[in-house]
């Protein structure tokens, strides 16, 4: 199991509250990983520091070895994470299609100049990314929404154009937030095979979820948080029987 | 050039008038998140309206004192503000609360842009002469400065407005519910606050202050015209961000700040550039103190306060 | 190709996108000298309002495109109008000439561009059209004062005399005589300036359907997202900055080989509003939108003009409306009713980001 991205003693403060105390983990290359928590327990400010949303108050994280950049999410994508939203946060007004060839825009070169001149160079680089672009789209399963506009697709297609969108970036792990949220049994079966999928086909995830019976069907390994800290770590059946776990959501009336 | 006590003096006149137009900036920019464009439009609307009013009395009722007509202006001209603030916030901006950030925006500039149009329309382009009610005699209460009534009205007003607001927003039910609103607009409501009605509260309460620093802009500097407001307006949206967006107090201590650098500035500026720059260049300091607490200090000076629009 | 508007609206034909293009074609290739049957004076309205679609393009790459709201632009115009002036009359006494003036005006429209969008593009928007509006007045000011103590732009007065613009020898401020044609110069200025557009709205057009241009769009929908895919949006910022503002230059060195004449008058916040008002008739982001915006506006005011002072003096014997405020009218409610009733634009086609062609599913 080579380790794909750690996380070194993460620190995290938002004025007196401190939002993340020394969080250790690591996550194996081609691995399902899970981090849950009850709420508040600050899943999602990991992941924003992990992507740069925030700024790091202390500790580092380091993916193939190398130091990873904080607080800047475009340097974080560049070097090969790619995150979902919990609210969905699609470009609208553009279509599926759109969508994703955005996602393709730091793995293409085209500069100015060569879109000024139209170089043969730009044009083969646009046919490309429009054929990759539709792949995704097939991969996810949405092929037919090609054309329409992100902000008339229903819940669940929304969730699986940002996941296309994401992949178009070509990541090493795919940090998806909550993609469960808002679906109904079925859809959540659709999701979990397309995350095995995309498993099987060599990108690592990293996943919050609330969906419990996802998670521990899902993941190959687990962390729980629990205010800021991390007091658990490892298979989910190992985990599901942590007490400091079972206590931690006893607490907030959580029953699996 | 004057002496310093003398330019302190001018500023807080000035920084008096800039504080009474941040205000109203600073709470419409607490509560809905946008610039209100029109505002500047506002104060010029005032000092127009209590113009002609005191033009019409006088003609009507010649023997009044001046202090009354003074008072007749300034009367006239607060409600008629008051309702033109509101209209604007029904018309224009209720319609945009939840349309994307520039929309807003945009359709600011156009009223700003349309009422001095209809300014220009009713009251021509010429400058008008506003007329002397207050006694601008100097008073000379220490050796070198001289402070005359008008100019000693519009620092006061403008101490007591603050004051009044101060207690309005911390003492009062309607206060509470305009930090409510500020804070989520949405979940006040919930809670049973009338949300339309306190932003039109706020609306309405910005343009009377606007109205009231028009009539003191005007006897301050005798005049009055259909551009008046544009460029006192913007001086006082930089005085809200300097003080800190959103912050009714920073917007006070913003617009002082403003008023006394801009007088000093123009007072000292050709000496600080070797005679390049004259005191012509004087607008610019404060687009100039703009960029820079924009770029360096964007929070202000006391911080801001500005509801979670995430 | 874009087709305007949906099927329902406009009888057979003239609904094909084919036959709009050409019809437009036509019309643009003919329209200086339908204009010139009502006189002169009509072709110069032509002329300016094609210099005010240059404009008008550049911004929208700015405001429609990127989503940057750019309340000073017309501080690039100025930049470029200037720079002509000052090497092309007897100012300071060059005459260079416009191959040499044109691009370095463009360029130094990009660089003050570059400059201003370096510290204030990560500003709020409202925030940022507050400072571009602030520059814009400050570089107003000092085209209106740096007449002493050294004379650099020659204060209030402006600088006149300016050389036209001459290609090729061909002056285009002389009638000239073709094949026993008589072709007025402001015909000839209309088709030079048409040229200009139309390479402008090539060039455009490429960037709208790249990389780059999706990249814009997806900072406009929504910045975090844009980061978070990996874009530069700081650098993609200020490329659309840059780019619009040398839009700005080169029609403002046109403006002034056009006029002969620029002073500090011509580059007012009314104008900045102006043009802004034309993209948001187009509806921020459709080109054609924007171009049909232009000419409206441009049109419209010379329109009233026309009909207003006969009108007014025949209805009530005295002229209440002057064309100066019609124009503020027009343009002030113009751009408050767009945005409460048809943000959209005008020409309700969308913009495209990707190409449609050799695809079936």
């Amino acid at each position: 199991m080579i380790t794909l991205l750690e996380a070194r003693a993460v620190n995290k403060r938002f004025g007196g509250l401190q939002a993340l105390t020394d969080v250790s983990l690591h996550i194996n290359r081609g691995e399902i990983y899970g981090l849950i928590g009850p709420n508040g327990a600050g899943k999602t400010t990991f992941f924003n520091v992990l992507t740069g949303a925030y700024a790091i108050d202390g500790g580092e994280f380091v993916m193939n070895g190398s130091e990873l950049p904080v607080g800047m999410p475009h340097l974080v994508a560049a070097h090969g994470i790619a995150r979902t939203f919990q609210n969905i946060r699609l470009f609208r007004e553009m279509t599926a299609l759109e969508n994703v060839m955005a996602g393709h825009h730091i793995r293409s070169s085209a500069g100015v100049w060569d879109i000024l001149f139209q170089t043969r160079k730009t044009r083969e680089e646009e046919r490309l990314m429009a054929e990759r672009g539709l792949e995704i789209l097939a991969y996810v399963g949405i092929p037919q929404h090609a054309d329409t506009l992100a902000r008339n697709l229903s819940y669940g297609d929304q969730r699986r154009l940002e996941i296309a969108r994401a992949l178009a970036t070509e990541p090493q792990m795919l940090a998806l937030d909550e993609p469960a949220a808002g679906m109904n049994a079925t859809e959540t079966v659709g999701l979990r095979q397309l995350i095995e999928t995309i498993r099987h086909d060599g990108i690592t995830v990293l996943l919050i979820e609330h969906d419990v019976k996802l998670i521990m069907g899902l993941c190959d390994r687990v962390a729980v948080l629990d205010f800021g800290k991390k007091i658990a770590e490892g298979t989910p059946a190992e985990v599901k029987r942590n007490p400091d776990v079972i206590r931690a959501y006893l607490g907030a009336n959580h029953a699996h | 050039m004057e002496s310093f006590l003398q330019q302190l003096v001018n500023g807080l006149v000035s920084g008096s008038i800039y504080a009474l137009v941040a205000l109203g900036y600073t709470m419409v920019y607490g509560i809905l998140g946008l610039i209100n464009f029109a505002h500047g439009e506002i104060l010029m609307i005032g000092a127009l309206v209590a113009l002609q009013t005191i033009v019409f009395v006088s003609k009507v009722a010649p023997g009044l004192p001046p202090l009354a007509l003074f008072a007749i202006g300034t009367g006239v001209a607060i409600p008629v503000c008051m309702a033109v603030g509101y209209l604007i916030e029904r018309i224009a901006y209720r319609r945009l609360r939840n349309a994307p950030r520039l929309a807003p925006l945009i359709t600011a500039i156009g009223v700003s842009f349309l009422l001095q149009t209809l300014a220009m329309i009713f009251w021509g382009r010429n400058f008008h002469a506003f007329p002397e009610l207050l006694d601008t005699t100097p008073l000379q209460p220490i050796e070198g400065i001289f402070l005359a009534p008008v100019q000693l009205l519009t620092i006061v007003t403008a101490l007591v407005v603050m004051v009044a607001l101060m207690l309005l927003i911390n003492k009062t039910r309607m206060g509470r519910a305009m930090r409510a609103v500020a804070e989520n607009h949405r979940v006040a409501g919930l809670m049973g606050i009338n949300a339309n009605g306190i932003i039109a509260a706020t609306f309405i309460i910005g343009s009377a202050l606007a109205a009231l620093a028009g009539v003191l802009f005007a006897s301050n500097y005798a005049i009055a015209h259909y551009s008046m407001g544009f460029t006192p307006g913007l001086k006082a949206f930089t005085a809200a961000v300097l003080g800190g967006i959103g912050n009714i107090p920073g917007a006070m201590v913003g617009g002082l700040v403003l008023g006394l650098v801009e007088s000093f500035g123009a007072g000292y500026i050709e000496t600080l550039t070797f005679g390049l720059l004259n005191s012509s260049y004087q607008d610019i300091f404060a687009f100039g103190i703009l960029g820079i607490v924009l770029i360096f200090r964007p929070s202000g000076l006391l911080g801001e306060r500005v509801a979670d629009r995430a | 190709m874009t087709s305007f508007s949906t099927s329902r609206s406009l009888p057979g034909p003239l609904n094909d996108p084919r036959t709009q293009r050409i019809l437009i074609i036509v019309g643009a290739l003919v329209a200086p000298l339908i204009a010139l049957s009502f006189g002169a004076s009509w072709v110069r309205i032509l002329d300016f309002a094609l210099l005010y679609v240059l404009l008008a393009i550049g911004l929208n790459l700015v405001v429609g495109f990127a989503g940057l709201l750019d309340l000073g632009y017309i501080a690039f115009y100025a930049v470029g109008a200037y720079t002509w002036a000052f090497l092309a009359s007897p100012h300071f006494g060059l005459h260079l000439p416009f191959w040499f003036i044109l691009p370095l005006g463009a360029a130094f429209a990009g660089i003050a561009g570059v400059f201003l969008g370096f510290p204030t593009l990560r500003l709020r928007g409202d925030y940022l059209a507050i400072v571009t509006l602030g520059f814009g007045e400050i570089i107003r000011i000092f085209l209106n004062n740096l007449n002493q103590p050294i004379n650099i732009t020659n204060g209030p007065q402006g600088i006149d005399q300016i050389d036209s613009l001459n290609i090729a020898g061909l002056d285009l401020a002389r009638n000239i005589d073709l094949f026993g044609f008589k072709i007025h110069s402001l015909v000839l200025y209309y088709y030079a300036f048409l040229f200009c557009v139309v390479i402008a709205l090539i060039v455009v057009r490429r960037f709208q359907i790249s990389r780059i241009g999706r990249a814009w769009a997806s900072i406009r929908e929504d910045e975090m997202a844009a980061k978070a895919i990996g874009i530069d949006t700081r650098g993609m910022k200020l490329l659309a900055f840059a780019m619009g503002a040398t839009f700005g230059g080169v029609s403002g060195g046109l403006f002034a080989a056009f006029q002969g004449f620029v002073s500090p008058e011509s580059f007012s916040l009314l104008e900045s509003i102006a043009i802004l008002t034309m993209v948001v008739l187009g509806g921020m982001g459709n080109l054609a939108g924007v171009v049909l915006g232009a000419v409206l506006l441009t049109a419209l005011p010379e329109i009233l003009r026309f009909i207003a002072i006969p009108l007014q003096m025949m209805l009530f014997d005295k002229v209440y409306l002057d064309p100066e405020v019609l124009r503020m009218l027009l343009l002030s409610l113009a751009m408050i009713l767009m945005m409460l009733w048809r943000p959209a634009g005008l020409l309700p086609a969308r913009t495209r980001y990707a190409h449609r062609e050799g695809r079936t599913a």
